[in-house]
């Protein structure tokens, strides 16, 4: 499969990319952070000292290219340190603690949009000028909002005056505590119903346009006409021969969109108090907590490489011209 | 010559807020059982219009302005009496679709689904009117790719992995799969070189003569339709000019327009000679002009040209009896033209 | 003028929507901080105007430490859309030297250029903004300038780039290099005119991005604190713990200033694209001929059908029947 491996190679080609100007920003920043760092945090260990220097720049700790390359030893092995704020917590740590809160809200919810979103949007599309179509205007006002702004709002109205739903956390903490019964789960999932209803509310509208336009664009083409024309059912024509094809340029979409959803939800996950990595990079940043802040984009950017290259291969599987286009290079 | 297709009068518009653009302009033309009747006519002359007007495959907003096409197929009527394809429901029109009136695109690419297999394709067609069971229809489909000659390993193809000749025979061959009585076929050979071209003409040929489907064959190319046809329409701005056998047209045609597609390509035979193109260019169908239309750019006009009705009269030439070649120039008569019986 | 004003009359409603609502904000923009009633930092001392309640004295009501919201409000919409159209110009003038530069001159500029663009594409902005900005010590309107747009430009790049690949094989374009025009010429005169559209399209869409990105990088904490953002209105609130103590017109009001000026970014948007694709507009949609709704995957209607009154109960009563073509008598009235 030519066409995945020449996508891998790019994934790795901006995962180093993204390494790099890890590297190299602070140590192009006016200022010596280490030092800010440590008149901060006083009770940091020589050894954090050493640590951070070898991160951020500042020091004596070699050339430029050995720090460079023990650099990449430590990312590769997932070895970012010891966390500042919490000192001597380590920073792996921390990011395990909140990446599976984040990635299951964002992960399901985004599904669930996209999903809903391309649903309607075929149906838009199908009826090109029915009440489902016009009603986009509308929908896209919701596109606009930003998603932490809904967030307040729904948290105001729905938490606050209504009581129907927590305001914020991610599960009941006076209750009970993370682990695989019942009641955990419960209340997980009940804290996680208003961001979910967040994200699907503010991206439906804009997964429905696309798709909706990707139809209109597709209806027009000649093996939707000859379809209609051989008589096929019409649930047929929509789905195998509209919507399958009008798929693809949908997927390469939603690709490159999982940056904005990713980063969108980062800051809603803010305003519930939310324990996924949206809350730890608030703090990091507050705090100047470097090691972390370096340590959560460097996760957030691979997670939506891999997701991108998922997306990679469910194109693959959806477009036999893909594999064959690579096939006869 | 029981006729199978019989269209009358058809108008076929394009409303466009800057007012209707008339793509076909009250049209006559009868399709006999198992007979090839050759549609041809410049781009924008309205044969494909008239074609996909005829089987309401139009999108908007292409709107049906007038007359009847009546179908007098044996399998299916209308309480006994032929049925209008203008008045039938949606549903009714799903069944007559494809099977009885199938349609070969012009350019198989585009009309083949990318992401589906020729198998699935060919099985929609089978499926959507025979309703076999899945054994029969797999037989059916491999049996189909046997009729236009293309290997069964095919079956599992995309698309895009066959050959451009493959394409149209796959076409052709989904076309055929419910036994169609007509076939209408959109310039299927336009996009292929000239040693495919022929291949796939004597495939149809050979089809026709097996099967006994009735063809309507769209092309601009009048060469083509001098071998092919039975019977040649001639098509220009929306409105039919002649029509007759190839014979009677080859020999001695009867609209200047006609003369003018014939003078403009060469013959292998005889002496050299120059060639004529037809100046100008086709009028805009919004505000059609009042009688003939190819009067601008026609070499015999007169003033009185404006006022034709373009109705088609009967044309009897040295080599055609009346009642079968028609032409709407009342001008150009047989006295008058001959002097210019080409070579 | 005059071919300004054909172009708006020829926008689609939901464009010209979007342009009258942008311009309300612009005009906001222009003259709010003129005709604000307050300095929006002058903290009113005053505990009965601590977080008060919208009064005629102050429109909007007053935050935590007593600064009337409205003179933030319009101040905020200045400061904001200054920055966000700053950063769609810069940013689109990127993209389009970028995109129009790599297409034309193909082979192995474009492969670097593109790789460029699609690493840029793919790797989050927020997380890299936030990181960036984390680091400098001050943080002020020209990092978050210089930052937003070099991380805007790859998205237009790519779009310019794929349109430009298209005109640039239209035969118009070869035949003016065969005549010798110069390239920069053929970009100037030739190139750009016919993509017009689309580069508008995309510097609403950047200018979007732009409002959006430096909203949510205020609302984090990452800019100058002391500016009067709607961004930073918002941050205030949010750190004040505006929403918990149920202060409605200190966050709703900025928050909404947002939506707003996005939706008529977004109608703007829809609005652009339904001019260069005429066919997306949804009036292309359903035709109504002879005032009856037709579906663009309906069967071609027949003038005859549609004026039929009769017909119509007969026709829709036929609709439910099945496929009965053998037995059925036509229904509809009588044909011109």
């Amino acid at each position: 499969m030519p066409f995945i491996v020449r996508r891998l190679a790019f994934y790795l080609v901006a995962a180093w990319v993204a390494i790099t100007a890890n590297f190299f920003i602070p140590r192009a920043m006016p200022g010596n952070p280490v030092e800010s760092v440590v008149a901060k945090y006083p009770n940091l260990t020589p050894d954090a000292i050493k640590a951070l220097e070898l991160m951020l720049g500042g020091g004596q700790q070699g050339s430029l290219w050995s720090q460079y390359v023990t650099y990449l030893g430590h990312v590769f092995t997932f070895n970012f340190g010891a966390d500042i704020a919490n000192f001597p917590t380590p920073v792996s740590s921390l990011l395990a603690q909140t990446i599976p809160w984040t990635l299951t809200l964002v992960g399901v919810a985004t599904v669930i949009a996209f999903a809903a979103g391309t649903g309607l949007g075929i149906l838009a599309g199908w009826r090109h000028g029915g009440w489902l179509d016009r009603s986009l205007p509308g929908l896209m006002f919701l596109q606009a909002v930003p998603y932490f702004f809904l967030a307040l709002v729904l948290v105001d109205v729905v938490g606050v005056e209504l009581h129907w739903l927590p305001t914020g956390q991610g599960y009941n903490g006076a209750a009970t505590q993370p682990g695989w019964d019942w009641a955990f789960i419960a209340s997980a999932v009940q804290h996680a119903v208003l961001p979910a209803f967040t994200i699907v509310i503010t991206s439906v509208a804009g997964w429905m346009l696309q798709m909706r336009n990707v139809m209109i664009t597709t209806i027009g083409e000649d093996y939707v006409v000859a379809a209609q024309a051989k008589g096929l059912p019409s649930r047929r024509v929509i789905y195998t021969y509209a919507a399958r094809n009008a798929l693809l340029p949908q997927l390469q979409g939603f690709g490159l969109a999982l940056g904005f959803v990713v980063s969108g939800a980062l800051v809603m996950e803010i305003v519930f108090a939310y324990p996924g990595i949206g809350l730890l990079l608030l703090n990091a940043v507050s705090s100047d907590d470097y090691p972390l802040m370096q340590a959560i984009f460097l996760v957030i950017t691979f997670t939506v490489l891999v997701a991108n290259l998922i997306v990679d291969m469910v194109i693959v599987f959806f477009d036999p011209r893909v594999r064959a286009r690579e096939a006869t290079r | 010559m029981s006729p199978i297709l019989e269209i009358s009068d058809l108008s076929v518009a394009y409303r466009t807020p800057a007012g209707d653009v008339r793509a076909v302009e009250q049209v006559s033309l009868t399709l006999n059982a198992g007979e090839v009747v050759g549609l041809c006519g410049e781009s924008g002359s309205g044969k494909s219009t008239l074609a996909y007007g005829a089987t309401r495959l139009l999108r908007p907003p292409a709107l049906i302005t007038g007359g009847s096409v009546r179908y007098h197929g044996r399998r299916i009527t209308h309480g006994g009496a032929p049925a209008d394809i203008l008045t039938l429901s949606r549903r009714e029109l799903h069944a007559l679709r494809w099977r009885e009136i199938a349609i070969v695109f012009q350019s198989a690419m585009n009309a083949l689904n990318p992401v589906l297999r020729v198998r699935n394709q060919l099985l929609d067609a089978v499926q959507a009117h025979l309703r076999l069971p899945g054994d029969e229809a797999r037989d059916k489909v491999a049996g189909l790719l046997d009729l236009v000659g293309i290997p069964r390993d095919r079956l599992r193809s995309y698309p895009h992995e066959l050959s451009g000749g493959m394409r149209q025979r796959v076409m052709i061959a989904m076309a055929l799969a419910s036994d169609p009585e007509v076939v209408i076929m959109d310039e299927p050979t336009t996009a292929l070189d000239v040693v495919v071209q022929r291949d796939i003409l004597a495939q149809i040929v050979e089809l026709k003569e097996t099967l006994g489907f009735a063809i309507c064959f769209i092309t601009h190319d009048l060469s083509l339709l001098l071998e092919l046809a039975d019977r040649i329409a001639v098509m220009y701005a929306g409105r039919l000019l002649e029509t007759g056998s190839s014979q009677a047209i080859m020999r001695d045609p009867a609209h200047p327009y006609t003369r003018g597609l014939l003078n403009s390509f060469p013959s292998l035979h005889g002496p050299r000679r120059e060639l004529v193109g037809i100046p100008g260019s086709p009028p805009d169908l919004r505000d059609p002009l009042p009688g003939c239309p190819f009067a601008p750019r026609c070499a015999h006009a007169v003033p009185a040209c404006g006022a034709v009705d373009m109705t088609l009269e009967p044309w009897s030439g040295p080599a055609s009896a009346p009642a079968e070649h028609l032409t709407a120039c009342p001008i150009v008569t047989p006295e008058a033209s001959r002097k210019e019986v080409l070579s | 003028m005059r071919t300004l004003a054909g172009i708006w009359r020829n926008l689609p409603l939901k464009a010209k929507a979007g342009a009258v609502l942008f311009g309300v904000f612009a005009l906001a923009a222009i003259i709010g901080p003129e005709v604000a009633p307050y300095d929006p930092s002058y903290a009113n001392p005053d505990p009965s105007l601590l977080m008060a309640r919208p009064s005629a004295q102050h429109l909007l009501g007053t935050t935590q430490t007593g600064q009337d919201v409205l003179s933030q409000l319009l101040v905020g919409i200045r400061l904001t859309i200054e920055l966000a159209l700053l950063v769609g110009i810069i940013a689109t003038a990127l993209s389009v030297a970028v995109g129009v530069t790599s297409a034309f001159l193909g082979g192995v500029w474009d492969e670097i250029l593109s790789l460029v663009s699609n690493v840029f594409l793919v790797i989050p902005a927020l997380p890299l903004l936030i990181l960036v900005l984390g680091y400098l010590p001050q943080k002020g309107q020209l990092p978050t300038i210089i930052v937003l747009s070099v991380l805007g430009w790859p998205w237009g790049a790519r779009v310019i780039r794929a349109q430009t690949l298209m005109v640039r094989s239209r035969d118009f374009i070869a035949a003016s290099r065969e005549s010798g025009e110069k390239a920069w010429r053929i970009i100037a005169f030739e190139i750009i005119p016919n993509e017009v559209s689309l580069i508008a399209a995309s510097f609403v869409n950047t200018v979007l991005y732009a409002i959006g990105t430096s909203v949510a990088l205020a609302f984090v904490g990452l800019t100058d604190l002391n500016s009067w953002s709607l961004g930073t209105i918002l941050y205030w609130a949010q750190s004040q713990q505006a929403l918990q103590l149920g202060a409605w017109w200190w966050f709703v009001p900025p928050g909404l200033a947002v939506a707003l000026i996005g939706t008529s970014l977004v109608l703007l948007n829809v609005g652009i694209d339904e001019l260069g694709n005429p066919r997306l507009r949804a009036s292309r949609g359903a035709a109504k001929v002879a005032g009856r709704r037709v579906w663009a995957t309906d069967p071609t209607p027949v003038l005859a059908q549609l004026t039929a009154g009769r017909g119509r109960l007969a026709a829709f009563a036929r609709s439910f029947s099945r496929s009965s073509l053998i037995d059925e008598t036509p229904a509809g009235g009588e044909l011109r």
